[in-house]
């Protein structure tokens, strides 16, 4: 793990202040050694998760790196949860306003419409990722709007929000730091909370010295801040649309609350005259009241750190200005009908499950293919397009600390066991797994036949591995020794010492 | 009490001793053990796969194997974790439900039936780093995981600490999964095997000349990444500690 420097050694910042965040504790790199990209996409085909995971730990400065930053979020997370006596307490009141709501969500959803339009804020509703893009481009047309500035939202990037909108000739400019980076980088966010946390320094100078004209080779990370925030801020101040997500809507006041660290989000929605909002329709919450667990949850979970930085109420347009809210659905409504799954909807995106996650700590979250990685992307890609994302749920030991991590509880190794069960019903699954799948339950339903597979250690050596880990010893031996054969089974020792005993 | 002994396919092929062990252990303290000969495997690593249904003529011959009995005992968190939480490709009728909450991993028994509150014939002049494989820590709640703000407890320590001689040393990411993960060792071999070597140098940072464990499943998967990447740190099972290995 990052082992603690004596505070002496730690870095400082300009005002001399100690650096407590992992980007303190990384130092410039003495060898090169280029970013792993992600998944190879290939149409529908199934995502090769393995493969690209593969690709990631063969650049081991950047697995290094990547694992032990995200384990010192969860460190932090533990911190301060041991800093909360009623912690458990929280995340079961979370859990039950999550579930209670999602059980009525048709209720306040339009509870949340007709208030919202009262407090002067135009309500849309959209079923799809294309409708929702729709909406926005139509909303951006009427005001004759050419340029949008925007702080990170998961579902525009679940929707394409951005290729849609170049597509129509709209330039879009990320205002979170990291999100700017990928943007730039021509890349998907690899984390919900933190997207360019695969990326070293180094990448970071590279792409900025391309797209950016910084100084190739610099890669002092407050020379790298300063010089993209001059180069962006201009963009952010002449836009015509600001455009945010929403982390909470609730219901009661028909307001909504974003959660950001750099204050990017207020920045797009109060500099232009316009605010679009595009929210989930998962996201709502009764009751102002409720705010408080969630609030006090979100921020601790996601980076172990007591509360955002920024936490904005949007109550209606300012004087002269316009917002509107996108209501999307994009498949949320039926994974609500999906009696194994629904409790998905719970999530708030804090992201803790990707930093808890030791296949997502050393696979890097581009390795997915997929809008959302780690544990909860195992779950809820699928719903998307299940055989796209069939191979997912196989990407987890089923460990279950995501389960242990999650502030609204929700049950994700079991629903990624469940997902397994579900791809395979589905015919979803390769038929040479489904082939030795099926002959491992005939051969092991015969003990005749499993004791004769296994008679001696040699031939046991030759078919254990093989039936029950259906793909033989290849994938056991390249990376591992193999089990050292014992003289005999404990069946034949039993046999001979315990032979009398029925 | 009359015990049906689960030995695991693994256990079984590659690991006897920890067979024997188990066995040992038992009958040390006075029970009726009995092995059933036609016994083969619980199902899980099909389950795991997701193929459910390929499963159900094991889980038949599991319950030929094991009516009957005051207890089944197994020294295999995973397994018995798959048997008391996933074994349903069968009718869920009282006689399986019955077999499925009787069946529990060693050190339960030992800790929460046995309450066994000493073991004068174990000693272990050893430094040990304890692996809670996932499906005891996290499902069959062996110990208090990391994450959740609970009153720490460990089973398997309070049954280690009771041996003569032994030490304990901490890793820095006690409960970190290992990576072996059944199929997922396989599917997944890379990401499988960087875990595994994580894993084993993390113990052997902290001084660990054993790494003890109640799942022998890890442990196979471990000692191959310890070896291939040339950690000196050895493996035993926590049965093997406890019945008296290396006194």
């Amino acid at each position: 793990m990052s082992g603690q420097r004596p505070a002496d050694e730690a870095p400082k910042a300009q005002d001399g202040r100690r650096l407590e965040h992992a980007e303190g504790t990384s130092r410039p790199l003495r060898i090169s050694e280029p970013q792993p990209r992600g998944a190879v996409i290939r149409g529908d085909r199934p995502v090769d998760q393995a493969e690209a995971a593969a690709r990631f730990i063969a650049a081991p400065v950047h697995e290094k790196m990547h694992d032990e930053r995200l384990w010192d979020l969860r460190q932090k997370r533990d911190g301060e949860m041991h800093a909360i006596p009623e912690w458990e307490e929280l995340r079961s009141l979370a859990s039950a306003i999550k579930e209670h709501t999602l059980s009525r969500l048709d209720e306040y959803l339009v509870q949340f419409e007709e208030r919202a339009r009262a407090n002067g804020i135009h309500v849309h509703w959209a079923r799809d990722a294309a409708e929702h893009n729709r909406t926005v481009h139509r909303i951006l047309a009427d005001h004759g709007a050419r340029s949008l500035i925007k702080s990170k939202s998961m579902l525009t990037e679940e929707c394409g929000l951005r290729p849609y909108l170049a597509s129509v000739g709209i330039e879009v400019v990320e205002t979170d730091l990291g999100e700017r980076i990928q943007q730039l980088d021509n890349e998907d966010p690899s984390h919900v909370v933190v997207p360019a946390v695969h990326k070293l320094r180094e990448d970071v100078s590279e792409v900025f010295a391309k797209t950016l004209g910084t100084e190739p080779g610099n890669t002092d990370i407050h020379y790298l801040a300063e010089s993209q925030r001059q180069k962006t801020r201009p963009l952010i101040l002449a836009a015509d649309a600001g455009m945010t997500g929403g982390n909470f809507v609730v219901a009661e006041t028909g307001t909504f609350v974003v959660c950001t660290n750099e204050g990017n989000a207020d920045l797009s929605a109060n500099l232009p005259p316009l605010h679009i909002a595009s929210i989930g329709i998962e996201k709502l919450i009764p009751r102002l009241e409720h705010l408080a667990v969630f609030v006090r949850l979100l921020s601790r979970s996601a980076l172990g750190s007591p509360i955002t930085q920024y936490t904005s109420h949007f109550r209606g347009p300012r004087r002269g200005g316009e917002m509107h809210v996108v209501l999307v659905d994009n498949g949320r409504s039926e994974r609500l009908g999906m009696a194994e799954f629904w409790t998905s909807l719970k999530c708030i995106r804090c992201g803790a499950c990707m930093n808890t996650c030791p296949v997502y700590r050393r696979s890097g979250g581009l390795s997915y293919g997929a809008t959302y990685a780690g544990p909860i992307g195992l779950i809820i890609d699928p719903t998307f397009n299940a055989r796209k994302y069939s191979s997912l749920p196989y990407s987890s030991t089923l460990n279950g600390s995501c389960t242990n991590v999650c502030p609204v509880k929700i049950n994700i190794h079991e629903q990624i066991y469940a997902w397994r069960r579900e791809l395979v019903q589905r015919h979803e699954t390769p038929f040479v797994k489904k082939a030795a799948m099926k002959a491992a339950g005939q051969l092991l339903s015969q003990p005749a036949a499993y004791r004769a597979a296994i008679a001696t250690t040699n031939t046991a050596l030759e078919h254990l591995p093989r039936f029950v880990l259906y793909n033989g010893l290849n994938a056991w031996g390249r990376h591992r020794e193999l089990p050292h054969p014992p003289p005999q089974t404990f069946h034949s020792w039993y046999e001979q010492h315990r032979g009398d005993k029925t | 009490m009359r015990i049906g002994l689960f030995i695991p396919c693994y256990i079984d092929a590659f690991f006897p001793e920890v067979g024997v062990a188990t066995l040992e252990l038992l009958e040390r303290f006075g029970h009726d053990v009995v092995y059933p000969r036609n016994q083969t495997c619980c199902g899980q690593p099909m389950a795991n796969a997701g193929f459910n249904a390929d499963c159900a003529d094991v889980e038949k011959l599991f319950m030929d194997n094991f009516r009957g009995f005051d207890y089944i005992v197994s020294p295999s968190g995973s397994c018995v974790h798959h048997v008391r939480d996933n074994f349903d490709a069968i009718e869920q009728n009282p006689e399986v439900r019955e077999v499925r909450t009787r069946t529990l991993e060693l050190v339960e028994f030992l800790h929460d039936v046995q309450k066994a509150d000493a073991f004068p014939w174990a000693r272990f002049p050893h430094r040990v780093g304890l692996h809670n494989s996932c499906g005891t820590l996290r499902r069959l709640k062996h110990a208090s995981p990391s994450e959740l703000r609970i009153p720490p407890f460990s089973k398997p320590l309070n049954l280690l600490s009771k041996v003569a001689g032994i030490e304990f040393v901490t890793p820095a990411r006690p409960d970190e999964c290992c990576g072996f993960g059944g199929t997922f060792s396989v599917f997944e071999e890379v990401v499988s095997a960087k875990m595994g070597y994580d894993k084993v140098s993390d113990h052997a940072q902290a001084g660990a000349e054993y790494i003890v464990s109640a799942d022998s499943s890890c442990m196979m998967h471990q000692q191959g990444c310890a070896e291939r990447i040339g950690v000196p740190v050895k493996f035993i099972h926590i049965a093997q500690i406890l019945n008296g290995a290396g006194a």
